[in-house]
């Protein structure tokens, strides 16, 4: 299988204070094109560090990070803004719909940046919209939607311009089991039908059954694949098995 | 391919408190600006209204205003003896010697009393002017009676048609209302010349002599034969630079009006710099988001950009349809020339408009550049997490 995504010795730190705080260190990690990974650890543990490097929002203080084979922060300004465009579809836990516009015109946003016309762009943004489900709400505003709806938006307005990754950073962390649910089955459903490589930061246990593969961050340290600290091991048992995500109410896909 | 603009209408109206408050100053600085534009325009239309383009006005060499001239009666036949003087239709010489001085009568602005220019002129002096008498009837020679310009009938309670005025020796009755069109003719006392000579015991010299010349090519030789001929120590000016230079009187009104405005300004623009940088604070995570989706450090720029000039064009445009009835008040203002008060309407026109837009635009873009900038520099995980 294709390699997507390819991180070596990947390291991030911070200075705060005055003291340096490590985020990542010397993170080894290859995801394969078509997978659904999720990135367990506690909070602090530099999961959506990993996922920020991996979308070029932040830089890497050592190390590479090869996404399809280039490097994204080797480019600047325009160019590194015009990748993020094509193969980045982000997902935040806050969903981050911009409050003055339309479900429609939020979906609609990031095909400002493609060579569509208007029309050809508001076409677009309507069909994906009816395929997470909210062909009927169109032009409500984020305010007038629920936390699920919200989010179904935002998963439109990332996979609007066909991706090549969704990087989703605790994408039901706001929501309620229900509509965490539905956010799940609809982002495997995008896996297994339109083979998009997934890569989700979670907390939620429930929420790893859903994707193909998982692996650790602890204190910035990535644990080998197949590897379960015994803290996640302890919990896991108590976590019940995941709906299926075919069965989900809400996926369309 | 930009942010679309509907995201900064829609944030300046989700903002109305704070657009609305911006836009006051901005919208006041620029009525300022516009008003005391559109009062040298309205000045300017008035002199550049006066005079005939191939007529000269002779003053005494070394004279600048008619007030301060002197030209005596023999001068007069050596005028109409040059050549190049134009001949009217019974064949006398379009050559008009004329008296000015002053007459002081309270007006609406002041009632303790505003200079009027007296002109003592006669008939050919009148037939050399585009005017007419829209009510009552010319003045006779050797009476004491006056016409009034219609802005003198406006602005001069006192200055009634049938009643009369004290200057020089005595009372003159109004016999007649003129018309001059927009010309500083209409802010005139016009009566007979050699009355209005004795009255200012004058009667061996004129003010001024208006002369005509008879083409464009012509002109330039009669202003230098006059300006060369010794025997009349005096010189020449075209009718049209000598009410054009008068302009000036507008001048210290204009820089107050320029001064406070540019004044304003700096508050306003200040103001709409806070006003965005409160804005950009505000929409930090949205800020971090377009960055995620795509947008360049140059689209958040050009977006907060547009917004701040968003604000300012609106008020801009306020401010102007703030000012626009002034196009139907008629002032006066002083003229440093002719030390008399010259009536003229302010004139909000096309290009008064066009520099208070400019003008807003420009405000916008210095209210907003470092806002913008700042919007466009700032990090994307850091404005995520900011917001």
């Amino acid at each position: 299988m294709d390699s997507a995504v390819e991180a070596r010795r990947l390291s991030k730190e911070y200075v705060r204070d005055a003291d340096r705080v490590v985020a990542l260190k010397d993170v080894d990690l290859e995801i394969s094109r078509g997978e659904f990974l999720a990135l367990m650890g506690p909070s602090g543990s530099g999961k959506s560090t990993l996922l920020h490097l991996i979308a070029a929002m932040d830089r890497p203080s050592s190390g590479q990070v090869l996404v399809l084979g280039e490097d994204p922060h080797a480019l600047a300004g325009r160019a590194l803004a015009r990748w993020r465009n094509v193969h980045i579809g982000f997902v935040f836990q806050s969903f981050n719909l911009i409050p003055v516009l339309t479900a429609l015109e939020n979906v609609a946003l990031p095909l400002k940046l493609t060579s569509l016309s208007a029309k050809e762009q508001m076409e677009h943004a309507t069909t994906v919209l009816s395929l997470v489900g909210l062909g009927d709400r169109l032009h409500h505003f984020p305010r007038q939607l629920s936390g699920g709806q919200e989010q179904r938006v935002a998963i439109a307005r990332a996979i609007v311009t066909d991706p090549d990754f969704i990087l989703a950073d605790e994408p039901t962390g706001n929501l309620d089991a229900a509509s965490a649910n539905e956010i799940l089955g609809l982002l495997a459903a995008l896996n297994r039908n339109h083979d998009k490589t997934i890569v989700m930061v979670t907390h939620d246990l429930h929420a790893v059954r859903f994707a193909k593969a998982v692996r650790y961050l602890e204190k910035g340290v990535l644990h080998p694949a197949g590897e379960q600290p015994e803290e996640w091991i302890d919990r896991s048992m108590s976590v019940t098995s995941a709906p299926s995500a075919k069965n989900s109410p809400e996926v369309l896909l | 391919m930009a942010i679309p603009l509907s995201y900064n209408f829609r944030n300046l109206m989700v903002r109305k408190t704070t657009t609305v408050m911006t836009s006051a100053g901005i919208m006041l600085s620029v009525a300022v600006l516009v008003a005391s534009l559109a009062l040298v325009n309205g000045l300017r239309t008035v002199f550049a209204n006066t005079g005939h383009p191939l007529q000269l006005l002779v003053l005494r060499n070394g004279g600048t205003s008619e007030l301060g001239s002197l030209i005596p009666t023999d001068s007069f036949a050596i005028l109409r003896s040059k050549a190049g003087i134009a001949i009217d239709g019974r064949g006398e010489a379009l050559v008009s010697p004329e008296l000015v001085n002053v007459a002081n009568l309270p007006s609406v602005d002041n009632p303790k009393g505003m200079n009027i220019t007296v002109r003592g002129i006669n008939p050919i002096g009148i037939e050399m002017r585009s005017i007419r008498l829209t009510d009552g009837r010319w003045f006779r020679s050797g009476q004491r009676e006056i016409v009034i310009g219609k802005s003198v009938a406006r602005r001069y309670p006192t200055a009634k048609l049938g009643s009369r005025i004290r200057f020089g020796k005595g009372d003159w009755e109004i016999v007649g209302i003129t018309d001059g069109g927009e010309s500083a003719l209409n802010s005139e006392i016009w009566g007979d010349f050699n009355q209005i000579a004795s009255d200012y015991n004058r009667q061996d010299s004129a003010s001024s002599v208006l002369v005509r010349a008879t083409d464009p090519v012509t002109l330039d030789a009669l202003k230098h034969s006059i300006k060369d001929d010794r025997r009349l120590n005096a010189n020449a000016i075209t009718e049209r630079d000598y009410y054009a230079n008068q302009t000036v009187s507008g001048a210290p009104l204009e820089f107050l009006g320029i001064f406070v405005a540019v004044a304003m300004a700096i508050g306003s623009g200040f103001a709409t710099t806070n006003t965005m940088y409160a804005a950009v604070a505000k929409r930090s995570k949205e800020i971090g988001t377009l960055r995620t989706l795509g947008f360049s450090e140059a689209s958040i720029l050009l977006s907060f950009l547009t917004e701040s000039v968003l604000i300012a064009v609106l008020a801009g445009a306020l401010g102007c349809a703030l000012v626009l009835p002034l196009n139907w008040v008629t002032s006066g203002i002083g003229s440093f020339v002719s030390f008399s008060e010259i009536a003229f309407r302010f004139r909000v026109d096309p290009k008064t408009i066009a520099s208070g837009v400019i003008f807003s635009v420009v405000l916008g873009v210095l209210g907003g550049v470092l806002p913008a900038r700042a919007a466009a520099k700032k990090e994307i995980i850091a404005a995520l997490r900011e917001g």
